[in-house]
């Protein structure tokens, strides 16, 4: 066991036990994944991206690059979680990844041995022939080969939430600098966000053997955490990592709510926040360097600061017999703590010539690790002396420690760059970063506690200064530690790989390469080597694949540059972005008022924008939804038909000036329309072409009620609105949208008077109501407006009524149609209506059509109105594309919606090309198909032949050119 | 990115509808002609810094606004309502 017998902050009461590849342990609450299995003497954790090499753990925190795993079973496995940022918990199941058959045995390591070939930007020149082979052969198998963790390929059965939060001051980090800020502020009364990816807070107090005040560090966080929750002006959210920084103090953060327990119960798995904060300080600390060497990624090998996290906070030993090498004092540091704990310490192994540290363990001072040895875990180390002479050392594990990178990665989110500091050999963010962003610890290169609890209380009395508040006195807890200094990242060279990014396998050979073949900007580095482009975003490789690059180039590090860090900052899961708004909540879904009644009448559904619309009504011995439209058409051409058409767009339009107001909306004259009376219009974008057509109703002197399709509703709302508000404020006009508030039913059909005056508490005529004409009606004593218009072709009505009646009325003008041979029709039979009738939809609509082209032009009067000027361009008056009718005359008998048109004698190439078809449909009432669609110059062409080609299906269809008015033609089935 | 509506206060990008540049705004006459309309509709500057949009608070109060950005940094320079705009 590794578990040394006292220390560290895990609960040993507290006794859990968990899986990992199958073999039960044992672990303590407050253990991580990590902890728990280096306590078990478990150091093979994974294997690598490319060349499969064993992997252990690396680091004891968010930048864990090799010690991915899966987690948990069935569809909530989650792949490529880090084993440094899972808390442990009872019956947890954890599995390695990308080996087989197992993680000893890994038949795919055969890799590594043809690394020769597999080195960097390979494939960009290797596997090419033969040219086939790619995509059957090589792509498949490399695919395979390479790779992290499996999703469940099963949906994610866990809830995810989005949510906002306000505050005066996001702290993000609770490290010494972000405690001491958290403090600072709360106290002087702001209201505090304290944000911590760790389960702990603490930062690197909760690592580290020092002394606050008095206190051991990590208790003085503790109870620095516990006086900031008892404020109610300060939140302290712990396993909350801050992704990204965005405009307007607005920063993305994930909050892992129940990842930590086995049931998430009611609370969701993940919450993803969005924090708007005034002002923000990054207390994010640093990233400690690894040092490039040969073979520097067996298992066993981590970085110093992980070795003694391991040590102080979860009381594990990382090694029986642990070596440290190190460019800098931590690396003494380590060593006392290892020994001060009663773990043997092979030797200290430091690259400086000129210290003489007083430590208890064999000092190798200007000395180097040049090589190691231990397939599945470290074994020995290879140490190159100062005379130049190599001693070999056994040892289980190698602490390296190479100095600090601030994490500097937040700064960044908005564009700029970070700067290099050449005091202390690193990047720091620059300070005009991201606007009201303060920076406190580690991340401004100030490395000791002292600086950073400091660095915490100014950076509080900046983002207090600002936000108008005083800072109260608060006391600079009193800290014992020795200076440090950080020394230029390093690599050694030797004849063995030394890796920079472990998790994508990326070596210095690797850079070498890239420098050879010129991919010298970072830039192409990193996309060439794929450096820092895996799930850890290289927070422990891109600094020494810089120094490498810039000591090939001779260029400084700062000259050489660095890439841009990009959110987020660690992974966020696609679950915890969608939140709830996945399947049918991905959208909302409107519904009619006579919905349940439809239901109950077992029609059969379409959407139409977010509307749920009957298609048709199946009835008893009909198998075939072309049965039930074809009997639906029949009914209203026979007798009557009732249709729920509230999804239309309504809006209400009222003001001394409403009619000069829809003057210019309208290309046709609304200023001659009277009382009562209701006209078709069409719109036009200002570039000319037509964007949605309805009727205009004109119900008082200065009130009007105007209809959209059901798609453009919104847009046309928001185009009403634009005008109205930023080109003719001056006209007194006022509109709402009263879709909702009206529930608007199609009564269409020969016998469609009849049914109405049924119920109807005022019977109406032809003289009272002539077609295109509206007014009030009474529906047993209920206010309702009554419309003569139709899109059947029919003699038609549309009746409204204030939508609770809806429903009501749905039932009683259905049962009243059935009584006449009639009944309720769905949006099929409806399209089939106006397709014999030659109406138009979005399908003809579609963005692309002038009023001329959609057989509209005689309506366009001679008026300033919107697109009216652009409308006349040349582009848009000569060789059009016009609508027409298509009927088939071969032996094919079906147009394919969406079909190509061309001459009979042409190919069906692009040159060639006349036109499309925009709608077809199966006419019962002329027993044949029958289509809209557009053909340059049609309506010169009645009477031609034409094909209509369907090439994804093969279909090629002789058509006539027609009218696209099929039924009825002189209109008197309409005013009947 | 947050913009403060005249009406209702800062609110988050989402709320809002982006439409383009304030040009928008000069409509030329009915009768301009071809040339007017076509630089109307058409014809944009493209500045790395300031620039003048129209935004609609579409999932709020509906205004339309007036709002100076910079491109580059999509810091909020100033806000007014679009009919307030109009020189």
């Amino acid at each position: 066991m590794s578990r040394l017998p006292t220390g560290g902050q895990v609960d040993r009461a507290a006794q859990v036990s968990f899986k990992f590849d199958g073999k039960t342990y044992a672990a303590y609450s407050g253990d991580t994944v990590a902890s728990a299995l280096l306590a078990n003497d478990v150091r093979l954790m994974g294997r690598s991206f490319k060349y499969h090499r064993p992997r252990g753990v690396f680091t004891a925190g968010s930048e864990e690059p090799n010690a991915l795993l899966e987690i948990g079973r069935g569809a909530a496995q989650l792949p490529n979680t880090r084993a440094t940022m899972q808390e442990i918990y009872n019956g947890l199941e954890a599995r390695s990844q990308n080996r087989w058959p197992n993680l000893n045995f890994d038949m795919m390591s055969f890799t590594d041995f043809l690394a020769p070939f597999l080195s960097a930007g390979f494939y960009y020149k290797t596997f090419m022939w033969p040219r086939k082979f790619w995509l059957k052969i090589y792509e498949p198998v490399i695919r395979r080969a390479a790779g992290l963790g499996r999703i469940s390929g099963k949906a994610d059965t866990a809830k995810y939430d989005k949510a906002w939060l306000h505050c005066d001051l996001l702290v993000i980090g609770s490290g010494p600098a972000g405690l001491m800020a958290a403090l600072s502020a709360g106290k002087a009364g702001a209201k505090v966000v304290l944000a911590e990816e760790d389960f702990l807070a603490g930062g690197r107090l909760n690592g580290e053997n020092l002394t606050i005040s008095g206190q051991r560090g990590a208790d003085w966080a503790a109870e620095t955490v516990k006086k900031l929750r008892a404020m109610e002006n300060v939140i302290v959210m712990t396993r909350t990592a801050i992704t990204g920084a965005y405009d307007g103090g607005t920063y993305g953060a994930l909050q892992r709510v129940s990842d930590h327990v086995a049931q998430a119960g009611a609370a969701p798995q993940q919450i993803f926040w969005r924090i708007v904060a005034k002002q923000a300080i990054l207390a994010a600390g640093a990233h400690e360097r690894p040092i490039a060497f040969p073979n520097n990624d067996r298992p066993g090998i981590m970085l110093a600061s992980a070795v003694r996290t391991y040590l102080h906070r979860f009381g594990v030993a990382a090694g029986a017999r642990v070596t440290v090498f190190s460019n800098n004092d931590e690396g003494i540091q380590t060593a006392r703590d290892l020994l001060a704990a009663g773990v043997e310490v092979a030797a200290l192994i430091d690259t400086r010539k000129d210290i003489t540290p007083e430590i208890d363990c064999p000092v190798l001072t200007g000395s180097k690790v040049i090589g190691t040895k231990g397939y599945l875990g470290l074994k020995s180390v290879s140490v190159q002396r100062q005379d130049g002479s190599v001693t070999q050392i056994s040892t289980d594990c190698l602490a390296v420690a190479g100095g600090w990178n601030p994490s500097v990665h937040l700064s960044s989110h908005m564009g700029r760059k970070p700067v290099w500091r050449d005091d202390i050999l690193a990047f720091v963010p620059d300070k005009n970063a991201v606007p009201n962003m303060h920076y406190a610890g580690a991340t401004t290169g100030e490395f000791s506690t002292r600086a950073a609890l400091n660095s915490g209380l100014e950076a509080a009395r900046a983002a207090l200064l600002a936000l108008g508040l005083s800072s109260k006195r608060v006391t600079l807890p009193k800290v014992e530690e020795a200076a440090f200094d950080n020394l230029a990242p390093m690599q050694i060279e030797g004849k063995s790989r030394a890796w920079l990014d472990f998790q994508n396998d990326v070596t210095v050979k690797d850079i070498k390469l890239a420098h050879r073949e010129n991919f010298r900007s970072v830039e192409h580095m990193k996309r060439y080597t794929t450096l820092g482009m895996a799930t850890d975003q290289g927070k422990t490789s891109n600094m020494g694949a810089l120094a490498v690059m810039a000591e090939l180039t001779g260029q400084s590090i700062p000259e050489t540059g660095t890439t841009m860090f990009r959110p987020p900052f660690s992974p966020v899961q696609m679950g915890a972005l969608a939140g709830r708004n996945t399947g049918k909540h991905f959208l909302p879904e409107r519904r009619l008022t006579s919905d349940k009644f439809s239901r109950e009448m077992g029609a059969d559904w379409m959407e139409a924008g977010l509307w749920l619309r009957p298609g048709w009504f199946k009835r008893e011995g009909e198998t075939r939804w072309r049965q039930s439209c074809d009997r639906e058409v029949r009914m209203v051409r026979n007798a009557v038909g009732i249709c729920d058409v509230t999804s239309l767009g309504k809006i209400d339009v009222q003001g001394p000036d409403a009619v000069a107001f829809l003057n210019l909306l309208y290309v046709n004259k609304m200023s001659t329309l009277k009382i009562g009376k209701v006209r078709y219009g069409a719109m036009l974008r200002e570039d000319g072409l037509v964007m949605d057509d309805g009727t205009v109703a004109r119900l008082g002197e200065t009130h009007y009620l105007i209809t959209t399709t059901t798609g453009a509703a919104g847009q046309v709302m928001a185009h009403m609105e634009f005008c109205s508000q930023c080109l003719w404020s001056e006209l007194d006009v006022h509109f709402v949208s009263v879709t909702e508030q009206w529930a608007q039913f199609a009564v269409a059909g020969p016998k469609s008077r009849e049914l109405l005056n049924g119920l109807l508490d005022t019977p109406i005529d032809n003289d009272v109501m002539p077609y295109m004409s509206c007014g009030d009606a009474g529906l047993g004593g209920v206010a309702a407006r009554l419309f003569r218009i139709s899109f059947s072709g029919e003699h038609a009505y549309e009746i409204a009524v204030p939508a609770g009646y809806g429903a009501a009325l749905m039932a009683v003008l259905v049962k009243a149609a059935e009584a006449m041979d009639g009944g309720a029709y769905g949006l099929e039979a409806l399209s089939v209506l106006r397709i014999e009738k030659g109406f138009l939809t979005h399908a003809e609509i579609d963005g692309r059509m002038t009023a001329d082209d959609l057989g509209l032009g005689r309506m366009v009067a001679a008026k300033d109105c919107i697109g009216r000027e652009m409308s006349e361009r040349v582009g848009l008056v000569q060789e059009r594309q016009q609508l027409v009718g298509l009927k088939p005359i071969g032996t094919v008998k079906q147009i394919v919606q969406g079909a190509v048109m061309v001459d009979v004698g042409a190919a069906p190439v692009a040159d060639n090309l006349l036109g499309h078809v925009s709608s077809t449909c199966f006419s019962p009432t002329l027993e044949h198909c029958l289509a809209l669609g557009f053909v340059k110059n049609g309506r010169a062409r009645m009477g031609d032949q034409v094909r209509a080609v369907d090439l994804t299906q093969g279909i090629d269809t002789l058509c006539e050119i027609t009218s696209p008015v099929f039924f009825d033609p002189d209109g008197g089935r309409l005013r009947g | 990115m947050r913009i403060s509506c005249p009406h209702c206060g800062e609110r988050d990008l989402r709320e809002y509808t982006y439409l383009g540049s304030a040009k928008l705004l000069d409509r030329p006459d009915g009768d301009a002609g071809a040339e007017a309309f076509y630089d109307y509709v058409y014809i944009r500057e493209n500045p790395s810094g300031e620039n003048a949009e129209l935004w609609q608070h579409s999932s709020g109060c509906s205004a339309w606004l007036h709002v100076v950005r910079n491109v580059s940094t999509h810091e909020i320079l100033s806000v007014k309502l679009a009919s307030e705009a109009k020189a």
